[in-house]
C-alpha cells in the first residue's frame, strides 16, 4: 500500500513481495507456536495424575453432626452429616443477600449430607471446622484462618476475601450409605 | 578508556587476541572514571553482586545433596543439616544469604529513590533493576518451597493460587503451574528446576544492568552530572578499596547471623514436614515479602488484592515518568525528602502488618498504609511540579572542595561534602 504512488512501475511486484514477507513471517510464527506448545503442555497434569481421579467413601459410621475429611485428587473433601439446626440455619437466609448467591438446596443432593471440596476459594488454605474445638467462624460453618474467610453451614462464603462458596465435587450416592466421588 | 600498559608477555599475548584485560580495566578498573563524591550508599550494588555469588556457590553445593521429591525432600534437607560435612554451614549460608540479598537490594533501591538515580538517562538501568527484583522474588519463593516443610507447602499453595484470580483462564493456569490438582510432586520438581535456572537468568539481567550503568556511569549524592576529569577519580583503586571495606562489614554482619542466629529470619513451622491436609494457623511469608502480603490482605476483594500486590512493584517501572522533577537528589528537594522518609516508614509499617493476623487494628492500619503506598506516587507526581528545589552546586568538584576541608583531592574517596 505504501507504493500506490507509483503503480505503473513496480506496484504489482512490490505488493507480491509484501505478501511473501507476511506469509513467511506468519508461517514462521505459526510453526514456532506449534513447536512450543508441547513444551508448555508437558507441564499440564500427566496421565497418571489424571488417572487417580475417583474415591469411594463408606458413610455408615458417621454420626449426625459429625464432619469427616477424605482425600480426592489430592484435595481434602469435607463431608458433613448436618444436624437439623444446621440445615435450618442454612435455609433461613435470603439467597439474594449472599456474596455468591446459591440456595442450600442447590448445594446438596440429600439435605443431611453436605459434600464439598475443603479448599478456601480465596487462596487455597484448608478452612478450620472439621475437628472438634476448631473455630467455625461467625456463621457456624467453617473459618479460614489464612485471611479470615467465614463460611456458613452450607459452605457458602459469608464474610472475608474469598469470592466463591466452597466448591461441590461431582459425586453420587451408590447406595444409602456409600458415596462415590469423581 | 585506557590502552592497557603491561610488560607481562602472557597478558599481552592474550590481550591481543581477546582484549579481556582492557575490558575489565574499563569496567571496574583504573579505566573507569567514577564521580569522586560517592558515599557509602553506593556500596550496595557490589554487595548485591557478592550475595548473588555466595548464593549460587552454596546453592550448587546444596544441589549435590538435595532430593526433589515429596517423600525425600524434607529428609534430604535434614540429612544436609546432620550428616553432610559442613552441610549445616552451607544451608545456613544459603538460607540467610537469601535474606541478606534482599536487605542489600532493598537498601540499594531506596538509595535510588532518595538520590533520584532512576531519572534520565538512567531509566532503563532502573527498569532492569526492577526486573532483577522480580526475578529474585520468584527465585527466593521457589527456593523456600524446596525443603518441603509446612510453610514451604502452604506458601506455595497460597502464592500459586494468586493466579486463580485471573478471570476465565485463572484455574487452568494454576493447574498448569502445579502439574496436578494441588501442590504436589510435579510442582516440587519444576520449582527445583526453575530455582536452579533463575539465578543464571539474574546474572544475565545483572550484566545488562551494569552495561546500562556504564553508559553514563554512576550518578552521585549531588545528582548533578560530572563535568570533567576534576569531578572523577578512577574506579580502581579508590572504589575497589571502598567496596572491599563494605564487603568486610557485610561479611561480619552476615557471619554474626549465620553462626549465632541462623534461624532468626526463619519460621519454626518450616521444620514440620509438609501436610497437605492441615494449614498452619498463621501463614506468614519470608520477611522480605511481608509488605506485599500486607497489601494483598488489605483489600477485601480477591482479584483487586492480587492486582494491588503486583501493582505495588509494577508501578516502580514507570516511576521515572511519574517523578518529573529535573532535580535528582533529595538533598536539594526539601519537600520530596520528607515524603521519602514517610514512604520508607510506610513500607516498614506494611512489613510489620504483613506479619500480623488480618483483624482489628492491624486490618485498619494495613488498609491505611496500603492506600498511602499508592498515594505516595501521586504526591511525588504533583510535587515535581509544585516544589521549588534548592540551588544546585555548579560542579561536583566545587561542592566537594568547598566543604571538605583541605584534604588532597585524590586521597578523599568523597565522603560527605
Ligand atoms: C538468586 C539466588 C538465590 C536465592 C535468592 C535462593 C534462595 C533460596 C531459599 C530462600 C531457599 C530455602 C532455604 C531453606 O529454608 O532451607 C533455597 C533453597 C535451596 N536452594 Fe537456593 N537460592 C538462590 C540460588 C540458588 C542456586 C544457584 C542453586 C543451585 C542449584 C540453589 C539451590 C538450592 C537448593 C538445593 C535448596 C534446598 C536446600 C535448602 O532448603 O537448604 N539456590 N534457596
Ligand atoms: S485462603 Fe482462605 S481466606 Fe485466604
Amino acid at each position: 500500500m505504501a507504493h500506490s504512488a507509483s503503480p505503473t512501475h513496480s506496484g504489482d511486484g512490490e505488493t507480491r513481495r509484501d505478501f511473501l514477507y507476511l506469509a513467511a513471517a506468519g508461517f514462521g510464527a505459526l510453526g514456532t507456536a506449534v513447536a512450543v506448545w508441547p513444551l508448555i503442555d508437558s507441564m499440564n497434569p500427566s496421565a497418571e495424575v489424571l488417572a487417580l481421579s475417583s474415591t469411594e467413601v463408606d458413610l455408615a459410621p458417621i454420626e449426625v453432626g459429625q464432619r469427616i475429611t477424605v482425600v480426592w485428587r489430592g484435595k481434602p473433601i469435607f463431608i458433613d452429616r448436618r444436624s437439623q439446626e444446621a440445615i435450618d440455619a442454612a435455609r433461613a437466609v435470603s439467597v439474594e443477600d449472599l456474596p455468591d448467591p446459591q440456595a442450600d438446596e442447590d448445594r446438596v443432593q440429600k439435605a443431611e449430607w453436605l459434600v464439598m471440596i475443603g479448599i478456601c476459594t480465596h487462596l487455597g488454605c484448608i478452612p478450620k471446622g472439621q475437628t472438634a474445638g476448631d473455630p467455625r467462624g461467625e456463621f457456624g460453618g467453617w473459618f479460614c484462618p489464612c485471611h479470615g474467610s467465614h463460611y456458613d453451614t452450607a459452605g457458602r462464603i459469608r464474610k472475608g476475601p474469598a469470592p466463591k462458596n466452597l466448591f461441590i465435587p461431582p459425586y453420587e450416592f451408590t447406595a444409602d450409605t456409600a458415596l462415590f466421588i469423581g | 578508556m585506557s590502552g592497557l600498559k603491561t610488560n607481562n608477555a602472557v597478558i599481552r599475548w592474550i590481550e591481543y587476541r581477546l582484549p579481556i584485560f582492557s575490558f575489565l580495566d574499563d569496567a571496574v578498573g583504573s579505566g573507569y572514571p567514577t564521580p569522586r563524591n560517592l558515599n557509602y550508599w553506593w556500596n550496595f550494588g557490589s554487595l548485591a553482586g557478592l550475595a548473588l555469588v555466595i548464593l549460587m556457590l552454596t546453592g550448587i553445593m546444596l544441589a549435590m545433596q538435595y532430593t526433589p521429591h515429596v517423600i525425600f525432600a524434607f529428609d534430604s534437607v535434614e540429612r544436609i543439616m546432620r550428616d553432610v560435612n559442613s552441610g549445616w554451614l552451607l544451608r545456613y549460608i544459603h538460607m540467610n544469604g537469601g535474606s541478606f540479598f534482599f536487605i542489600v537490594v532493598y537498601i540499594h533501591i531506596f538509595r535510588g529513590l532518595y538520590y533520584g538515580s532512576y531519572k534520565a538517562p538512567r531509566e532503563l538501568l532502573w527498569i532492569l533493576g526492577v526486573v532483577i527484583l522480580l526475578l529474585m522474588m520468584a527465585t527466593a519463593f521457589m527456593g523456600y518451597v524446596l525443603p518441603w516443610g509446612q510453610m514451604s507447602f502452604w506458601g506455595a499453595t497460597v502464592i500459586t493460587n494468586l493466579f486463580s484470580a485471573i478471570p476465565l483462564i485463572g484455574e487452568s493456569i494454576v493447574t498448569w503451574l502445579w502439574g496436578g490438582f494441588a501442590v504436589d510432586n510435579p510442582t516440587l520438581n519444576r520449582f527445583y528446576a526453575l530455582h536452579y535456572l533463575l539465578p543464571f537468568v539474574i546474572v544475565g539481567a545483572v550484566v545488562l544492568h551494569i552495561w546500562a550503568l556504564h553508559r553514563f556511569g554512576s550518578s552521585n549524592p549531588l545528582g548533578i552530572e560530572a563535568n570533567g576529569p576534576q569531578d572523577k577519580i578512577p574506579f580502581h583503586p579508590y572504589y575497589t578499596a571502598k567496596d572491599a571495606f563494605g564487603v568486610g562489614v557485610f561479611l561480619v554482619l552476615f557471619a554474626a547471623i549465620v553462626f549465632f542466629a541462623p534461624n532468626l529470619f526463619g519460621e519454626p513451622d518450616n521444620y514440620i514436614p509438609a501436610n497437605p491436609l492441615s494449614t498452619p494457623a498463621h501463614i506468614v511469608p519470608e520477611w522480605y515479602f511481608l509488605p506485599y502480603y500486607a497489601i494483598l490482605r488489605a483489600i477485601p476483594d480477591k482479584l483487586l488484592g492480587v492486582v494491588a500486590m503486583f501493582g505495588s512493584i509494577l508501578i516502580l517501572f514507570v516511576l521515572p515518568w511519574i517523578d518529573r522533577s529535573p532535580v535528582r537528589s533529595a538533598k536539594f528537594r526539601p519537600i520530596y525528602k520528607q515524603f521519602f522518609w514517610i514512604f520508607l516508614a510506610d513500607c516498614i509499617v506494611l512489613g510489620y502488618i504483613g506479619a500480623k493476623p488480618p483483624e482489628g487494628i492491624f486490618l485498619i492500619v494495613g488498609r491505611l498504609a496500603t492506600a498511602y503506598y499508592f498515594l505516595h506516587f501521586f504526591i511525588i507526581f504533583v510535587l515535581s511540579y509544585v516544589e521549588r528545589p534548592r540551588p544546585l552546586p555548579s560542579s561536583i568538584g566545587e561542592a566537594v572542595l568547598k566543604g571538605g576541608g583541605a584534604a588532597p583531592p585524590a586521597a578523599m574517596a568523597g565522603e560527605k561534602a
